[in-house]
């Protein structure tokens, strides 16, 4: 630490959080669409890392497809894609949640086991029809840079957009679920479904949408997810036990537990990683959550449900 | 004086012979799985295949345990590959430690340890390593060291009421981070190569056919021990806690019922199932590695047990052995299709066959034979049984 100054030491510091926040945006991306479900259904959907390989895909293809198609249209095609990556993946959901989902209601174990299927059919489709070579997509330039906050502080202008989009869909989800009809109706789904069938809501129809936006959420983060990693088919494995963690140490159906479980973990090992090998960071990483949750079992911020 | 006792002779035999197998159906039932593990796989099977059922037989274990845990007592472990993993890295240290005297590692910088210790630079044996000097210590491990770990990472989770999915969602990252361990540690465990060379089991080659005969004939004989003991403590009023908290969890706790301490036990006991497992597992591959224990091969055993059916334990080794022998038949020459079509068995099953090979016996085939030999005796076994276990335990 000696060489260091204190100035280097600072930068040092807000750089490595800075890319402990990039991953906290991932995990809460990831734990976004795994809360929706599991709070509308209470199942854990084990394929919802194939969704965002899903968006990731989207987003490659469609770079690809705009450079030879469009050149000077490359630097503002992420503006599209993005959109696109969530609309893929609610359609996938949506038919996901249509013939497979539906069917296996108050059978939350078999829906753990039924997803899992999904999601080796799902890589296999990945593998079978886009290749399973490598991919990724060609950012325009405007995304590669950094922003200097000050002479030797740099911070990637991808995750800070990555920061800003997360907090946008936070919002934005926040608004849609009390003010837009649709939001009602998914909450009051939650909430009693039987009520809610009662007072003339289609509630097969608000599962469907729900499962959809959920599973875009998904496409959503991984549309970003190729501004750090290339996509590969089984590229969402890696982050697919750690963000049902975020979700489980967080108290399942809290948005909040979310949101701090997720920083939590992403700062937890991010400082990990910086002391140790990864899969050493791994192993720690996870006996910390397993003490917590041996002492919080069900969650840090759970709701005070009688089961 | 001898008439009573011969009396309470033949009704304790008669009191196992209903634990064990309930009726005459259950023996034949499990008659005829020995007779096809132990005589016809022997005969029609050349080493090499017979060798492949062994390994096989090896992940029956493991189901054993899940048809236990998951099926009678609802506790879906997506993680039994941890203790698969426990018992074969406990007898894969034992076999390593023996291969690895001061002779044959002559050539190493330090010889007498492991090969991959002194890859990475271990000079000296770890402490955690001399409990395998010994073999009964070792099988002592097999048995205790799955049964400690599962109830260290059970005993606080089922005291807080964790169940369900959110329980499986944990017992998969404790797998997880069994993986990591082992990939991070690699001067100690070998790392992802596992490990590897193993030959002798107290001076006896484990690599010849005939060693590979009996070793699978003892994997048989421990997996049939296991399936009698599991149909024994199901046919407890241990077992039969279980199978009602299953069902119907708040009304057991309320007639005043423990049930954490049943969930503890019955996870421990599917632990110590799937070690031996994988002890034996270890003793006929000749390796272990943690890719072999790790999430996927864990989900895998819960497939295992889903296609044989879950509340089954013959099920549950006909189901080992049909996905394991689809898998190395298909999955060489179509390895594309042979994914799809895994991925559609779980989603099938899940959907349209809740229990299994077995629940297709019992619905369809099971009235078939009543039918075509249209005898006159109880078609319904299982009511007498009952009756008369009830009567005895008066």
């Amino acid at each position: 630490m000696g060489d260091y100054t204190f100035d280097e030491i600072y930068a040092i510091v807000v750089m490595q959080s800075f890319s402990g926040v990039s991953l906290m945006c991932i995990y809460i991306l990831m734990g976004l669409g795994l809360y929706i479900i599991f709070g509308q259904m209470g199942v854990i959907n084990m394929a919802h890392a194939e969704f965002l390989v899903l968006g990731s895909y989207t987003m490659c293809l469609f770079s690809k497809f705009v450079t030879e198609n469009m050149p000077a249209f490359e630097n503002y095609y992420v503006i599209f894609a993005i959109p696109l990556s969530f609309g893929v993946a609610f359609g996938v959901g949506y038919l996901v949640e249509w013939f497979l989902i539906s069917r296996l209601y108050h059978r939350p174990l078999d829906t753990l086991l039924a997803t899992w299927g999904l999601s080796l059919i799902m890589q296999q489709c990945f593998r079978s029809f886009i290749g399973a070579r490598e991919m990724s997509a060609d950012l325009p330039e405007w995304l590669l840079g950094s922003w200097a906050a000050s002479d030797i502080i740099d911070i990637p202008i991808s995750g800070l957009v990555l920061l800003l989009l997360t907090v946008f869909l936070i919002v934005g989800l926040a608004l849609f679920k009390t003010k837009t009809r649709m939001g009602l109706r998914m909450q009051a789904t939650t909430q009693n479904r039987e009520m809610t069938g009662a007072l003339g809501i289609n509630t097969k129809m608000t599962d469907r949408i729900t499962f959809g936006i959920a599973c875009g959420i998904s496409g959503i983060a991984g549309a970003f997810f190729t501004t750090m990693a290339s996509t590969s088919p089984s590229a969402g494995t890696n982050y697919i036990v750690d963000s049902f963690l975020v979700l489980v140490v967080g108290g399942l159906g809290s948005l909040v537990g979310l949101f701090v479980s997720g920083g939590f973990l992403a700062l937890l090992s991010s400082i990990l990683e910086f002391f140790m090998t990864g899969s050493i960071a791994k192993v720690w990483l996870y006996l910390v959550i397993f003490v917590v949750l041996m002492k919080f079992t069900r969650g840090l911020f759970s709701d005070k449900v009688r089961s | 004086m001898i008439n009573p006792i011969n009396q309470a002779e033949s009704s304790f035999g008669k009191v196992l012979y209903e634990r064990l197998f309930k009726n005459k159906e259950g023996l034949i039932a499990f008659a005829i799985l020995a007779f096809v593990i132990l005589i016809i796989f022997p005969t029609v099977l050349s080493p090499f295949r017979l060798n492949l059922t062994g390994k096989y037989l090896c992940y029956a274990f493991a189901a054993v345990g899940l048809v236990m845990c998951w099926g009678n007592a609802g506790i879906l472990c997506l993680g039994q590959g941890l203790f698969f993993g426990a018992g074969g890295y406990c007898m894969a240290m034992f076999l390593k430690l023996e291969a690895s005297d001061p002779e044959s590692t002559a050539i190493q910088s330090t010889p007498g340890i492991p090969d991959f210790m002194d890859w990475n630079q271990v000079t000296e044996l770890p402490w955690f390593w001399n409990p395998f000097k010994s073999l009964p210590l070792t099988i002592a491990l097999i048995i205790t060291l799955p049964a400690l770990l599962a109830y260290i990472l059970s005993v606080f989770y089922f005291k807080g009421r964790v169940s369900g999915v959110v329980f499986a969602i944990l017992t998969q990252s404790m797998v997880a981070c069994l993986w990591y361990f082992i990939v991070g540690n690699q001067g100690y465990f070998g790392g992802i190569n596992g490990i590897t060379d193993l030959k002798t089991l107290k001076g006896w080659d484990i690599r010849t056919e005939d060693a590979h005969y009996l070793l699978y004939y003892l994997c048989c004989f421990l997996l049939l021990f296991c399936i009698l003991l599991s149909r024994y403590i199901l046919s407890t009023r241990l077992g039969r806690v279980l199978i009602a908290q299953r069902d119907k969890e708040m009304r057991v706790r309320f007639s005043g019922y423990n049930i954490t301490s049943f969930r503890i036990f019955i996870f421990c006991f599917a632990a110590v199932v799937s070690s031996i497992g994988g002890a034996m597992f270890t003793l006929q591959v000749g390796f272990m590695s943690p890719n072999l224990i790790g999430i996927v091969p864990s989900i895998d055993m819960v497939i295992f047990t889903a296609v044989g059916g879950r509340e089954s334990l013959l099920g549950a080794v006909y189901g080992a052995l049909a996905v394991n022998a689809a898998k190395t038949a298909f999955s060489e020459a179509y390895a594309a299709q042979w994914l799809f079509f895994y991925g559609a068995t779980f989603i099938v099953i899940v959907l349209y066959l809740p229990k299994g090979l077995a629940g297709i016996y019992h619905d369809h085939i099971k009235k078939w034979i009543g039918k075509s030999m249209s005898s006159s005796k109880n078609n319904d076994g299982e009511t007498p049984a009952l009756v008369t276990e009830e009567k005895n335990a008066e």
